[in-house]
């Protein structure tokens, strides 16, 4: 059998020593009634079969289309190192460092990893990280409700409408209430926004950059909120702060986003990585591990998991989130990509996203029927808007080797005809330019 | 373990002291005992109006948080800020600068029904 | 301790390589006006790439791990993970696979080999624990006990039922009544009683109209399995109370006992313990939630479907859904891994597990039992839990004892959980493990029980063989120091 030691001599041999003359009389506390016939499942194939079958399955996957499809999860190239350090077992079948000295090397690196997201969007401290980006902006939500103590929240529509959709699921049975707030020619509508904060709002929620690619300053947006004692919460794609401005500087309160783009797999949905950053104050109200600083009985620097009575697993029904496994294998390989990256290297990243972001525009604008829209600027993705439904636009695109972008009809009524096309460091010149003349062959 | 005369105490191990129309509300030196280093105390906010036995504060150590209960039914007036920088008063001195909070709007008959210290140190015995 | 790796930063060093932009690209302006920018950049550290392999390579030794160590962690089921399962998972055609090619018109057909995997592995997990339907969404253990308490909700309101409360009982995980209550429930602990498990007694006297489910985990967090378990659904569905199953303890009845057939409505699971998948360090995880027929209704967005002509498709509109609780389809490369496991091992290997879980943990017992205090002393399923109060007389600890095995090459058993055992020290061997490494590892803890008689004060300043030694909690809590 496979993965199983011991041979039948020897759990002979134990079961003797346990006292028992049969397995069955281990269990014979058990009525006979509550176990179950046989199980109806195949039975177990060599590692060379089940692989075979599973390369089989990988292959009827499109993995080969050129990708042009973003909508905040994207197509980044992955360094090999990240790979082989993040492979190591050392790190990846080692569990949650409750017992520390047995647990430094994923201790240090989750601290780094914190730091690291401090740096990138100007917090006061981040956490270990959360599942994914949609379940941190949930958990945002929560924190600011419990630090208000108010239940409204403001909802700016250019927020990932699959995070919108989590929001809303997450709260069905707990009294909060949203108000969303339409984006106007792709950007927030503060003349809104400012009428819908009030007294009993919780918090606001943007994106940024906005789920149609549009970049903003919400300096102005966090002074009306705080003007109203309410919270900011900032989701953001942290490959775009190579460039633009963190959050942390326009004021904002609480942070949050998807780390997929630093060193994971799209690996269709997940793992992932949430990360979420907020300010010193309300550090006993953020959810998740934390790791700290401090010294041992030598006076020597190492790293414990810390500030763990917030957690469910010392407060029980009344911690500040249920969460306890985390996502620590993505942490690292966030933070062994970002250390490679490093200071000039995300500078550099941000602005081939966005420089070819920029190229793309021109060259797509120049088709016939196609306008790409222009009235925010953009990072790394952009809306065109097509002559027709871009979902058909896609699916002939599909044939010609691109996943073409996303067609936001999907999500947002009216937008039949708007296609959300994003690049990265990946997209060749070449291959933005076979794109052009695949959608110009086809309109 | 000392266990002053002139307080009240609950089976859950905190003291009230009524001071004409104000209870001072603490734990007592055998619960900081039982409890360990504490790091932070979860203050509330002053204006909350609690139950006899209603949730008060928190406190906690590093791997434990207890709640701590209302004694007595009453209003929050005052809490003792200090202790968000020295959480270790309650520890050190439980039954003064470790107070925790002061209630108004009282019943000061409600401690009747509380141990005095003798039945207290019984209690834990 | 090493160095941070930004105290190995040096102005101007490079890690990385970049494409070039083309000479037409780089003429095209960007149009972010400039209060759009960042003013700094951010602080990244400034290394080579072998600084930044030496670092992380230096910092896994730092680790004690499972494939390097046994690492009989109670209630986390550390098993061997299947380097095939890693190989798989890393296939081009899975790992490159974008979420969103699914919702391209037609898309379904650009991802029918990863469909399939998740189509399949719900019907296996669904044959393996007795339930009628599964979502493999929830990305993590306490992410499916949200989920599976937010699916009792909607099942009771569609039902027009109104409940208020969750009954769990003392032994519990604590995200179970965290998740209890984020999903709007009031929480009722109920007591164990003298065996250890649930007090019927008090069980009755909890149990009203106004129950939304009862938590267990089963077999408990003692390692006991309850054997009135057919009464107390019985009497729970009475006032149309669901049974929801926490399975975390799965290894210890898997393709034995199945939760649906003990009459369990909801069950969640976690694939990083029973079905092999790592830990990482404390994630990703992935726990699935299965329920039986009366709650298919209120299933997660989105469904996977399969057509009549054997073709998978995603369904999203379902009027009764709870909606979205995660982006996609869950952790897929950890459902992945499963899957994998699930193949490999068969009908018969999965029975094995458990059969070999309970073995290895009895053996254990039996062997410690003269030496070390066992609070319920019974035969025990996967994992015994021990209490150290013998040894804490000589002022050695769980704690005290967990340092002594970390210097004799061992993870330490779980400590001081449950929280209804004093001195706790929770034993779970798995099946993987061979009996001379558990030999290895009973010695260890016979010459600690020995060592704690005649020389009490030599534990107080282990671990010795670390890069560190025992660590100030006090004063990190006090520095609040979370980054540099």
């Amino acid at each position: 059998m496979p993965f199983i030691a011991n041979t039948d001599e020897q759990r002979k041999e134990m079961l003797k020593d346990i006292g028992v003359s049969s397995f069955d009389e281990l269990l014979k506390d058990i009525p006979a009634d509550l176990f179950a016939g046989e199980i109806n499942i195949p039975a177990g194939k060599s590692e060379m079969e089940v692989t075979n079958q599973l390369q089989k399955l990988a292959n009827r996957n499109a993995n080969n289309l050129t990708c042009f499809l973003g909508g905040g999860f994207y197509d980044h190239f992955i360094p090999s190192s990240v790979d082989a350090l993040s492979g190591r077992s050392e790190f990846y079948t080692a569990y949650t460092p409750y017992q520390p000295e047995a647990s430094q090397g994923t201790l240090q690196a989750i601290f780094e990893y914190q730091s690291v997201i401090c740096r990138l969007t100007g917090m006061e401290v981040a956490n270990a990280s959360l599942y994914d980006g949609g379940t941190a902006l949930c958990e945002a939500a929560m924190m600011a409700i419990n630090i208000t103590g108010r239940n409204r929240i403001v909802l700016d529509s250019g927020v990932n409408p699959i995070y919108r959709n989590m929001l809303y699921s997450y709260s069905k049975n707990l009294s909060i209430e949203f108000e969303e707030i339409e984006v106007k020619h792709g950007q927030s509508d503060r003349t809104k926004i400012e009428a819908a904060l009030n007294e009993d709002t919780a918090a606001i929620i943007f994106q940024n950059p906005n789920f149609f690619g549009g970049v903003d300053d919400f300096s102005d947006v966090v002074e009306m909120a705080h003007a109203k004692g309410c919270l900011t919460i900032a989701s953001v794609y942290p490959i775009s702060l190579g460039l633009i401005k963190p959050p942390g500087s326009m004021g904002v309160d609480i942070v949050t986003g998807e780390g997929q783009s630093l060193g994971i797999p799209l690996s269709f949905g997940g793992p992932y990585l949430g990360f979420m950053a907020t300010r010193m104050k309300y550090v006993r109200k953020m959810p998740g591990r934390l790791v700290g600083e401090t010294e041992d009985t030598n006076g020597k620097r190492g790293y414990v998991l810390t500030l763990q009575a917030r957690e469910q697993h010392i407060r029980r029904d009344k911690a500040t989130s249920n969460i306890c496994s985390n996502e620590s294998l993505c942490a690292v390989r966030a933070i062994i990509y970002l250390s490679l990256l490093g200071k000039q290297g995300i500078q550099d990243l941000a602005y081939i996203c966005a420089t070819k972001a920029e190229y793309a525009k021109i060259r797509l604008g120049k088709i016939k029927g196609v306008k790409v829209k222009t009235t925010t600027p953009t990072f790394n993705e952009f809306t065109l808007e097509l002559p027709c439904d871009a979902s058909i636009v896609v699916s002939k695109m599909i044939d010609k080797g691109f996943a073409a972008g996303f067609p936001l009809g999907r999500y947002y009524s009216g937008m039949e005809n708007f296609l959300l096309v994003a690049i990265t460091e990946k997209r060749t010149r070449e291959e933005i330019g076979m794109y052009a003349e695949a959608l110009e062959g086809i309109l | 373990m000392s266990t002053p005369d002139n307080l009240k105490y609950t089976k859950d191990h905190e003291w009230v002291r009524i001071d004409g129309e104000i209870a001072i509300i603490g734990i007592t030196d055998h619960a900081q005992n039982e409890l360990g280093d504490i790091t932070y105390v979860e203050l509330p906010a002053v204006g909350k109006k609690v139950e006899a036995n209603g949730e008060l504060a928190v406190i906690e150590s590093v791997k434990a948080a207890s709640d701590i209960l209302a004694p007595i039914a009453g209003t929050v007036s005052e809490v003792n800020n200090a202790l968000d920088d020295e959480p270790e008063e309650v520890n050190d001195s439980p039954y003064e600068n470790g107070w925790i909070c002061k209630l108004t709007d009282i019943d000061a008959s409600e401690v009747d029904g509380l141990m005095s210290a003798a039945d207290y140190e019984a209690f834990i015995k | 301790m090493s160095k941070l790796i930004f105290e190995k930063s040096i102005p101007n060093r490079k890690g990385y390589s970049l494409p070039e932009l083309t000479d037409s690209e780089k003429e095209c302006n960007l149009h972010i006006p400039s209060k759009y920018f960042a003013t700094e950049p951010p602080e990244l550290p400034e290394v080579s790439e072998l600084d930044v392999v030496r670092h992380f390579t230096n910092l896994s030794l730092e680790n004690v791990s499972l494939d390097a160590n046994f690492y009989p962690l109670g209630s986390c089921t550390m098993k061997y993970n299947p380097k095939a399962c890693e190989r798989i998972a890393a296939m081009d055609g899975f790992a490159s696979l974008h979420p969103l090619l699914p919702q391209l018109r037609g898309g379904g057909m650009l991802t029918q080999g990863a469909l399939e995997v998740l189509h399949e592995t719900e019907n296996l997990l669904c044959e393996i624990v007795g339930m009628d339907a599964f979502t493999l969404q929830p990305m993590a253990g306490a992410h499916g006990e949200l989920t599976g308490i937010m699916l009792i909700a909607a099942y009771h309101c569609d039902k027009g039922n109104k409940k208020t409360k969750v009954l769990i009982p003392d032994s519990a995980h604590g995200t179970n009544p965290s998740s209890a209550t984020i999903g709007g429930y009031k929480v009722v602990t109920v007591p164990s009683d003298a065996n250890g498990c649930m007090d019927m007694n008090a069980f009755e006297e909890s149990l009203d109209e106004s129950v939304a489910a009862i938590m267990l985990t089963s077999p408990n967090t003692l390692g006991l399995f309850n054997p009135d378990i057919h009464t107390l659904a019985d009497k729970a569905h009475a006032v149309d109370a669901l049974l929801y199953y926490d399975g975390a303890n799965l290894n210890a009845i898997l393709g034995k006992i199945r939760p649906g057939d003990l009459g369990f409505d909801v069950v969640h699971l976690n694939l990083h313990k029973t079905f092999a998948t790592p830990h990482g360090g404390g994630g990703p995880g992935s726990g699935p939630v299965g329920v039986k027929e009366s709650l298919i209704p209120y299933m997660p967005t989105s469904i996977i479907v399969k057509r009549q002509d054997g073709t998978f498709a995603l369904e999203y509109k379902r009027e009764k859904s709870i909606g979205y609780i995660a982006p996609f389809y869950g952790n897929f490369g950890i459902l992945l891994r499963a899957y994998v496991y699930i193949l490999l091992l068969g009908k018969e290997g999965l029975s094995r597990v458990s059969e070999n879980a309970v073995i290895n943990a009895n053996y254990i017992m039996a062997k410690l039992r003269d030496k070390y205090d066992l609070p319920y002393n019974r035969s025990c399923m996967h994992e015994s839990v021990f209490s150290a109060t013998r040894q804490a007389k000589n002022g050695v600890t769980a704690l005290d004892v967990a340092k002594a095995l970390i210097d004799r090459g061992f993870h330490p058993p779980t400590i001081y959980f449950p929280l209804i055992v004093k001195e706790a020290m929770m034993i779970e061997p798995t099946e993987t493990e061979s009996k001379e490494e558990i030999d290895s590892f009973i010695q260890a803890m016979l010459e600690i029980a020995e060592l704690a008689e005649t020389d009490s004060e030599s534990f107080h300043a282990l671990p010795k063989t670390k890069s560190i030694t025992r660590l100030d909690e006090k004063k990190a809590v006090k520095d609040k120091i979370f980054s540099v």
